[in-house]
């Protein structure tokens, strides 16, 4: 399984690609809509994380292989960012998600799309990531 | 087509400004209109020149302070035209305005009196009445809207009776636009004898407003709406019903006399404006008077309804748009989502593109419920608008539909 490192890497290449905004709006519109669908089941009022602009599902149980995460959102660009926050902590070990700053996005210039002025949500669920991690952590600690 | 020269425009700096590299277009007046270079300057020459506290030195400065401090009262008297200029309050703004009413009949209302509020209103003018009926154990009544955004004159008649006490509502809705009928339903609540408080904190940046020939017994506004400063706002109140409240907020200035047990309250308008009151916005509010004035609040509206009709005429041309609001009688906001795409989205291309709008629920909530929508793009007018910002917002909507769709 690639590190988290990897995983950003990738991603910063990716973005590397894009010149202006379009290119690179059009591409997490993309990843939004390619984001695997949340189990309805998951989908709940308990896992919603209630932004005043658009609203954030996350959901996360725990395996050997690390944790795995579900997540949604009503508006296709925080789907976008969802995607790309799930792609590197998706299976990775409690430990690192908890430690895990997601200083990367200031890389690709989307660090604006975690301002508590956005009032997305993401901000939100980004706190609620590490959460699992310390949570899970302490439940195999 | 647009009434107002681009003279009118070029007074504004910020309008000078890029956002994310593209040239700035700001529609975005109704949550706080941007200000003239006269209001900007208004505040410096305060401050470099006769900064001091109002209303209690002896000397020069604070004798200039005061003078300019209460001009602007009379301005903003003769602005509304008003019986009295001390049935001007200044407050930090309408939400403070409807809460210092509020809370003021906390000690006169009693269980089982009634309370009106509206579906179209801001969160402003409907917290400060819930709060006030819980406190009280009066009950709030809700005179509903259709689907374009009129309010229900038949419900509101058949929920007058003499339990009404307060009938709240506004006078333009943030979010629709809506102009109510204020005179008629101030006619219909006095036949009760209910006390009337009106949001004007939309209506101020677009309309005159008489409060005299509206017969309201209270009336609230906002300066940063209609191009003055944060921080500074009006409550007009008759002066029998001013009397009749006690003073919501302790402090100095607010008082006649004051003993270790018990203080008796300065006089009218004072009474309402405990601690030193915010000076620099209340002159920047003064210049903002005037330069709305000299520009015309006629002219201002004018101009706004030529654009609004233009603006909602190339919106609706536009595909899966959806204008939410269409009350005959409109003013100077558009609302609108498009089919299947998210407001948030919508924003967030068009602010990569330096088009500012509102997205969300423009603190309505019941609104929003009520069109079982999470929310609206607001685009929304002021008097430097041009016909040029609305065409970006044509095209860069055009734009952002093709990147989501």
């Amino acid at each position: 399984m690639s590190s988290m490192a990897d995983r950003e890497a990738d991603i910063l290449e990716e973005f590397d690609f894009f010149d202006d905004w379009m290119d690179k709006y059009e591409h997490l519109i993309a990843l939004g809509k390619e984001l695997p669908p949340m189990n309805p089941l998951h989908k709940t009022d308990d896992n919603k994380i209630k932004g005043c602009q658009s609203q954030v599902w996350l959901y996360a149980q725990t395996s050997d292989a690390g944790i795995q995460f579900e997540a949604d959102s009503d508006a296709i660009i925080t789907r976008g960012m969802v995607a790309l926050l799930l792609r590197i902590v998706q299976d990775q070990s409690p430990e690192e998600i908890a430690a895990y700053g997601f200083g990367f996005l200031d890389d690709i210039g989307l660090t604006a799309h975690l301002s508590p002025t956005r009032a997305n949500g993401l901000l939100s669920m980004v706190k609620q990531i590490r959460l699992y991690g310390v949570a899970f952590q302490a439940k195999r600690g | 087509m647009a009434n107002l020269p681009t003279s009118v425009r070029e007074q504004f700096p910020i309008l000078q400004r890029k956002v994310n590299g593209k040239p700035l277009v700001y529609l975005d007046s109704a949550a706080t209109t941007q200000k003239p270079l006269a209001v900007i300057e208004a505040i410096v020459r305060y401050y470099s020149e006769f900064n001091s506290n109002v209303h209690r030195g002896v000397h020069q400065l604070s004798q200039e302070a005061t003078e300019a401090f209460e001009g602007v009262r009379i301005q903003l008297q003769q602005h509304l035209h008003a019986a009295e200029a001390h049935e001007i309050i200044f407050t930090k703004g309408t939400t403070d305005s409807i809460n210092t009413v509020a809370h003021g009949f906390r000690s006169i209302l009693q269980p089982g009196d009634e309370i009106i509020v509206t579906q179209l209103e801001h969160h402003s003018n409907l917290v400060p009445w819930q709060m006030l009926a819980q406190h009280t154990g009066a009950t709030l009544r809700y005179v509903p809207m259709d689907g374009r955004g009129v309010l229900d004159m038949k419900a509101y008649a058949d929920l007058l009776s003499p339990s009404t006490k307060v009938v709240a509502f506004n006078h333009i809705s943030n979010a629709l636009g809506t102009v109510n009928p204020v005179k008629e339903m101030t006619v219909m609540a006095h036949q009760y004898g209910a006390a009337v408080v009106v949001d004007g904190a939309q209506a101020l940046p677009h309309t005159t407003v008489d409060v005299q020939d509206l017969d309201v017994d209270f009336y609230a506004g906002s300066a940063h709406k209609m191009y003055g400063p944060t921080g500074i706002g009006l409550l007009y109140g008759k002066t029998t019903w001013l009397e009749k409240l006690p003073p919501y907020q302790g402090g100095g200035e607010m008082i006649a006399e004051v003993a270790m047990e018990v203080s008796t309250y300065a006089g009218l308008p004072h009474k309402f404006e405990a601690g030193t009151p915010n000076i620099e916005a209340v002159i920047g509010w003064g210049a903002a008077l005037t330069w709305m004035n000299r520009v015309g609040v006629k002219n201002i509206q004018a101009h706004e309804d030529a654009l609004l009709r233009y603006a909602t005429e190339r919106l609706e041309a536009i595909p899966g748009v959806k204008i939410y609001g269409k009350a005959p009688e409109k003013a100077a906001v558009i609302s609108f989502n498009v089919h299947g795409l998210h407001p948030y989205d919508v924003g967030t291309l068009l602010d990569q593109m330096g088009i500012a709008v509102r997205t969300g629920q423009h603190c309505t909530q019941p609104i929003m419920d009520e069109f079982g929508i999470p929310g609206t793009i607001r685009a929304s007018l002021a008097a430097y608008t041009t016909k040029e910002d609305l065409d970006a917002l044509v095209k860069g909507l055009e734009k952002a539909i093709s990147l989501l769709q």
